[in-house]
């Protein structure tokens, strides 16, 4: 080509056609730059997040009854670190989320006491405060677990997500019965919610001496309206549904209530066909969070991330296991680990593009770990309706597709649609 | 030296018995207005005077009920309250757990809908209604005869059939020995 024709090209539009197919091959383009020419937006006075994050959301379940009592899913595999934010902490209620003016909330002590005590907001925030990481765990989270054959469509969220983690602030309710005075034949407390249902539970006075909180804070905020603004009961360690939100008074007695929430439901049917009563402690508990189900991967570098917890106190350590359970890996945990509270474990991994089946298990400080899906239904009934903790598996199929990994057990189908999640059950 | 003393007794009585004298001191009549839907417990505490009768029952709870648990307590949409078998087994499917054959406590029923039922109404029905909609509920899952009253005294009394199934965990056994199952 001579020169002349070589600049009748371009002026043909020859060099806009060489700069737009360099341009296609550029890593970013001119959107990428869009941020630094305009102002962005002004001070607010309450933060929000941005936009493109609208999509991590609660999970609510498109077969429950009614979103008046029912449980939604907290979105862990869309999550990093350990806090759930408080817009994101799963949710249970029975009776709505009741709207209560802190000016007009009052609190009362009564019963086996020497001093009947009424308590406003102000007068619990006088005194000394204690702030803590606790995990709340509802007592049906698994229960996709006793869906027989596995579902296949589980993710993280699905699988775990009826369980957050957050730093609560409140009074120690030890320094609020020392204040009415505890009479000596007092063994239990009936604490009751100011909600539609009222609701009541059983609670020995002794963990209530040891380390439950009356807390007004959530992760340095108020608590949000359905965490029980103003004021819940946090009890570390055990199921969330002992944690009565929107505190209204606290009988203090000698016998529990066997209200409706610790007899018909939150009892549990083993595999003997006994029903367990009190089944307060929350076994331990992981997830891994990524690669978990529905998301996809390339083969390549990954971090395994994961959550664990369990509330008979700290986690020791998790393990990861690529061959089923034959061979296990030890995970790193990321400091702090505290008591009662979720941990984030990590391990580096190189995907070589091959099917593979990850496992994770936790162990805690009393040297308590998960079981396989085999042996919690040796102990278990399978229509029980709470405490599944069996390992969670997850396939990587070749194409990086990730799925449900649980082993199917036998060809009996269980588990019907309900439950408070309404996932399944029908409760 | 007395000073001593004091200060020192001072500083114990902080570190022992120390009240923070906050909150107010109400009577017993103030935590009654208070106490709007008292607990009741196995004993029958908390029970008010009156009694239920299972024909003032079955009306009210055609009324009040039967639209969220069936005409005769089958449920849908919501809880079944009348179900085989009694008590349930392990294959029985949660579905099927209903007042009968799974409540271990009688007086949990009394609890349970004066405190929260009818759903999205609680609180409206009168002590009597409620004492009515337990004899009529207790009736329908057989668990008392038709003309057996329910009352302060009676309620207590009635065994529920699931009772016997029932265990304290294990766990719970062992961090509290002293407790047991009413």
């Amino acid at each position: 080509m001579d020169r002349r024709k070589f600049f009748r090209l371009l002026g043909a539009g020859g060099l806009f056609g060489l700069l737009k197919a360099k341009a296609q091959t550029l890593p970013w383009d001119e959107d990428t730059f869009a941020p630094m020419k305009t102002l962005g937006a002004p001070l607010s006075e309450y933060g929000q997040r941005s936009p493109f994050e609208e999509g991590v959301v609660r999970y609510i379940s498109p077969n429950l009854r009614t979103r008046h009592s029912g449980a939604d899913f907290a979105p862990l595999e869309k999550l990093e670190g350990v806090i759930t934010p408080n817009g994101l902490h799963f949710e249970r209620h029975h009776g709505g989320v009741p709207q209560v003016d802190p000016a007009k909330y009052r609190l009362v002590i009564h019963g086996m006491v020497e001093r009947p005590l009424v308590f406003t907001l102000e007068d619990l925030k006088r005194f000394p405060s204690v702030t803590r990481t606790y995990f709340i765990e509802c007592a049906g989270n698994g229960q996709n677990g006793y869906r027989n054959p596995p579902d296949p469509q589980l993710t993280a969220t699905r699988s775990r997500g009826l369980a957050s983690n957050a730093s609560w602030t409140g009074v120690p309710l030890a320094l609020l019965l020392k204040e009415a005075g505890v009479k000596p034949e007092a063994k239990w407390l009936i604490p009751e919610g100011m909600d539609a249902a009222a609701y009541t539970r059983s609670l020995p006075l002794e963990k209530a001496m040891e380390d439950v909180l009356v807390a007004y804070a959530q992760n340095g905020e108020a608590l949000r309206p359905e965490q029980g603004y103003p004021v819940r009961l946090v009890v570390p360690g055990w199921e969330g549904s002992i944690q009565v939100k929107w505190l209204r008074r606290i009988l203090v007695t000698d016998l529990p209530a066997m209200a409706k929430d610790e007899t018909s439901e939150y009892t549990d049917v083993m595999a003997d066909g006994k029903v367990w009563a009190f089944t307060w402690i929350m076994d331990p508990e992981s997830i891994i969070t990524y690669p978990s189900g529905l998301q996809q991967i390339k083969p390549g570098f990954h971090e395994i991330r994961g959550l664990a917890w369990s509330g008979y106190g700290r986690i020791t350590k998790v393990e990861i296991s690529f061959d089923e359970g034959k061979t296990w890996r030890q995970a790193t945990l990321e400091p702090p680990v505290e008591r009662y509270a979720f941990v984030r474990f990590k391990m580096p991994w190189h995907w070589d593009g091959k099917e593979v089946v990850l496992w994770s298990r936790a162990w805690d400080e009393k040297g308590n770990t998960q079981p396989t899906r085999e042996e919690f239904f040796k102990k278990w009934g399978r229509n029980n309706r709470y405490h599944y903790n069996a390992i969670q598996a997850w396939r990587i199929l070749p194409d990086g597709r990730v799925v449900n990994g649980d082993r199917p057990l036998g060809q009996q189908a269980f588990g019907p649609m309900g439950g408070c999640g309404g996932e399944v059950f029908d409760g | 030296m007395v000073k001593r003393v004091l200060v020192l007794l001072a500083l114990l009585g902080l570190a022992v018995g120390a009240r923070y004298n906050l909150g107010t001191p109400i009577s017993e009549e103030l935590v009654a207005q208070y106490d709007l839907r008292p607990a009741v417990l196995p004993d029958g505490r908390g029970l008010p005077p009156g009694e239920g009768k299972v024909e003032e029952g079955e009306r009210i709870y055609a009324e009040k009920c039967a639209s969220c648990h069936g005409a005769r307590g089958e449920g849908y949409p919501f809880n079944r309250l009348v179900a085989e078998p009694f008590p349930i087994t392990k294959d029985t499917e949660p579905a099927e757990f209903a007042i009968g054959n799974y409540w271990q406590y009688a007086t949990t029923l009394y609890d349970y809908i004066r405190r929260a039922m009818p759903f999205g109404a609680a609180g409206t029905l009168t002590n009597e209604e409620v004492y009515h909609l337990v004899a009529f509920l207790l009736y329908m899952n057989g668990i008392i005869d038709a003309h057996e009253p329910i009352n302060q005294k009676t309620l207590p009394q009635v065994k529920m059939p699931a009772r016997e199934l029932l265990e304290l965990d294990p766990e719970t056994k062992r961090r509290f020995p002293w407790l047991t199952l009413p």
